[in-house]
């Protein structure tokens, strides 16, 4: 019993250990974005020693950079709204019928989600240059479905089954049609499967960079590409680079708390 | 709009072709006697007639690459040695 | 659940199935389209059979960059799955702490893979990096761009950093979903924590683990953005895996050919692996 007790209070110490270690490369890129840049490469401060703002002031003023930002963020919105949407009835009926050639069309979509993208890049660009889509919003929204949608239906599947058979039956004796059924009844019992799915569906999008620089030059470049080009033309701008960097994980960390106590079902895809 | 792009040549064209005509005769095969016969083969797992197909197009690209990496361009003879594969396929896994 | 036979389920897959196909059906053909033909650029092309196949299959850069595919697939499944579970099996179990814990630890997977790059690269420059100037400070001579020990190590530490959570989160979900009564009757029967490991919680985490295990290989297999940022496939060819080779020869030197072929091996290898994957999770679903 003693040694148990021991075990259970150290127990703390190896996801606090982990957590430093994830946190201690994300505190010197916060660290960075305060900094100067005389500060950042002439000495080696753990904290900045005249703290500015100025990284944040140079992304927020010029529109080479936050047009950055919206842009991801336009797309991301889009390729969540497009997959869940087109994911729910695919996965209803793959968690409620059988019918022909079902599990081969479900591997065939798992294997999209599976593929590398450096496959599909250069056709791409060919593909979506001979729809006139190159460096469109819904073209990255698009093509991040290759990968989104699969992965939507599989989430959402799983979400499905847990839900009994006989509430559809009861609704149908009861005189509703189906696509009533489907978003009175059946939408919200798997509200958090749908919200886990978006959630998905959201970071891989705006955590995808090969496509979507493929896809885009100007218009509607994301904010992870604008940084490599800009720094790159500016010689080395630490500062700033740090500041983009610390804002585009901001988004991701917002979502993570919201869909918190959704993650852990939502990351065993709903099929434990 | 145009798909000069996509560079189609006739061998690629009869491929995907060939590959369509498969999945159609399959799922005509799956309509008249539904259920894909399924079984377990000596792979220890069950397999339907359209898992058969699959692993029976997987393996003769593997053939091929391995024909093609090992022995030569002449892929007749991959052909030939995957057909008698793909039959193996069918009749036991 | 039974399942009703219905083939009219198929109208409500067409949409998946258009904007899928739209995405992937055309790419896959074209790419092999170009496998066989030689170009110049306007779109003329010139039908080359089976030689850029041959010249792939024969060319140490392909073999090269697959050994160290697998070398670094190998590398990080055996760190990040035995930490994974050590880290899940030490979470706190209710309280404040688990939110904390899983938001924390869910940070860096929602990170864009090139922002992951930049991090690394900056934390782990000699002259500006706080792992880099450390190191420096402890007297060992690290430098990710010269040396070819010290890349790997970077990538390594940064795909443990990036991706460890994902295997944590899967097995903390399996986990959980073990009832509180196995650990009572463990209890009573006096069961070492080797055994309540080996015997309730490793059982339990068995699908769990195996699709971690899996997802993990197959991300690590095609993994581009991160070592491009990093390292861009450097020193030397050290670091130049199957996905940044690939972009190198179609984007940066417009070999369309051998870019083709080459993506074709890769994806028949990739469509093997995901194959055995799908096998195995589903026929687990029968006997579970």
């Amino acid at each position: 019993m003693n040694a148990q007790a021991k075990t259970r209070n150290l127990s703390w110490i190896v996801p606090t250990l982990y957590i430093l270690f994830l946190l201690l490369p994300i505190y010197w890129l916060v660290n960075m974005s305060f900094k100067t840049n005389t500060e950042i490469t002439a000495t080696f401060t753990l904290i900045p020693q005249a703290p500015t703002l100025r990284n944040y002031q140079v992304i927020f003023t010029d529109p080479a950079w936050y047009s950055g930002y919206i842009n991801s963020i336009i797309y991301v919105v889009l390729n969540t709204v497009i997959s869940v949407t087109a994911a729910l009835p695919a996965a209803y009926a793959f968690s409620r019928y059988r019918f022909l050639g079902d599990k081969h069309l479900f591997f065939w979509l798992l294997t999209n989600r599976m593929a590398p993208p450096a496959v599909f890049a250069l056709p791409f660009f060919q593909l979506y240059s001979a729809f006139g889509l190159i460096d469109t919003h819904i073209a990255v929204a698009i093509a991040h479905c290759l990968f989104n949608v699969p992965l939507a239906v599989w989430i959402l599947e799983g979400f499905m089954s847990g839900v009994p058979k006989e509430i559809d039956e009861t609704a149908y004796i009861d005189g509703y049609s189906f696509p009533k059924f489907f978003v009175k009844i059946f939408m919200p019992l798997i509200a958090s499967g749908i919200g886990v799915a978006a959630f998905f569906c959201f970071m891989f999008s705006w955590v995808e960079l090969l496509i979507a620089r493929t896809l885009t030059t100007t218009d509607a470049k994301p904010i992870a590409a604008t940084m490599t080009r800009t720094v790159s033309a500016s010689g080395m701008d630490w500062g700033v680079l740090a500041a983009a960097g610390v804002l585009t994980i901001i988004p991701g960390a917002l979502v993570i708390w919201f869909v918190r106590n959704y993650i852990a079902k939502g990351f065993a895809l709903g099929r434990v | 709009m145009s798909f000069s792009w996509m560079a189609w040549t006739l061998p690629t064209a009869l491929f995907f072709l060939t590959i369509l005509a498969l999945i159609v005769a399959m799922g005509v095969w799956e309509y008249f006697s539904p259920g894909g016969n399924p079984r377990v083969g000596v792979l220890r797992f069950e397999t339907t007639r359209g898992d058969r197909l699959f692993i029976s197009l997987l393996g003769s690209a593997f053939i091929h690459l391995a024909w093609l990496g090992l022995v030569g361009p002449s892929l007749w003879w991959a052909l030939a040695l995957s057909l008698v594969y793909a039959v193996g396929v069918f009749r036991y896994v | 659940m039974n399942k009703t036979w219905n083939n009219k389920a198929w109208f409500m897959v067409l949409p998946v199935l258009v904007l899928v196909a739209f995405s992937a059906a055309i790419p896959l053909m074209t790419v092999v389209n170009y496998s066989v033909q030689d170009t110049f650029g306007n779109n003329q092309f010139f039908w080359a059979g089976t030689a850029w196949f041959e010249d792939v299959l024969e060319s140490d850069r392909f073999w090269e960059a697959l050994g160290r595919n697998l070398m670094f697939s190998g590398i990080i499944l055996a760190i990040e799955i035995p930490l994974g579970i050590l880290i899940a099996l030490n979470m706190p179990k209710k309280g404040i702490g688990v939110p904390v814990c899983l938001v924390l630890m869910a940070l860096p997977l929602l990170i864009p893979w090139n922002v992951v790059g930049t991090i690394w690269q900056v934390f782990g420059r000699v002259d500006i990096g706080l792992l880099g100037r450390g190191l420096a400070a402890l007297g060992i001579n690290y430098n990710y761009v010269n040396n070819v020990f010290d890349a790997w190590a970077t990538l390594i530490v940064m795909d443990v950093w990036h991706w460890t959570s994902l295997v944590v989160l899967l097995c903390y979900a399996g986990l959980v979903s073990i009832p509180e009564a196995y650990y009572q009757a463990a209890k009573i029967d006096g069961a070492s924590r080797w055994a309540v490991f080996r015997y309730i919680q490793l059982p339990k985490m068995k699908r769990v683990l195996l699709i971690a295990f899996l997802l993990r290989f197959m991300d690590s297999f095609m993994i581009y953005t991160e070592p491009f940022v990093v390292t861009g496939g450097g020193p030397g060819n050290s670091t130049t895996f199957l996905s940044i080779d690939l972009v190198k020869m179609a984007i940066g030197q417009f070999d369309l050919g051998p870019a083709a072929a080459m993506s074709i091996i890769y994806f028949l290898i990739i469509l093997l692996l995901s194959w055995i994957f799908y096998t195995v999770m589903t026929s687990g679903d029968e006997t579970a």
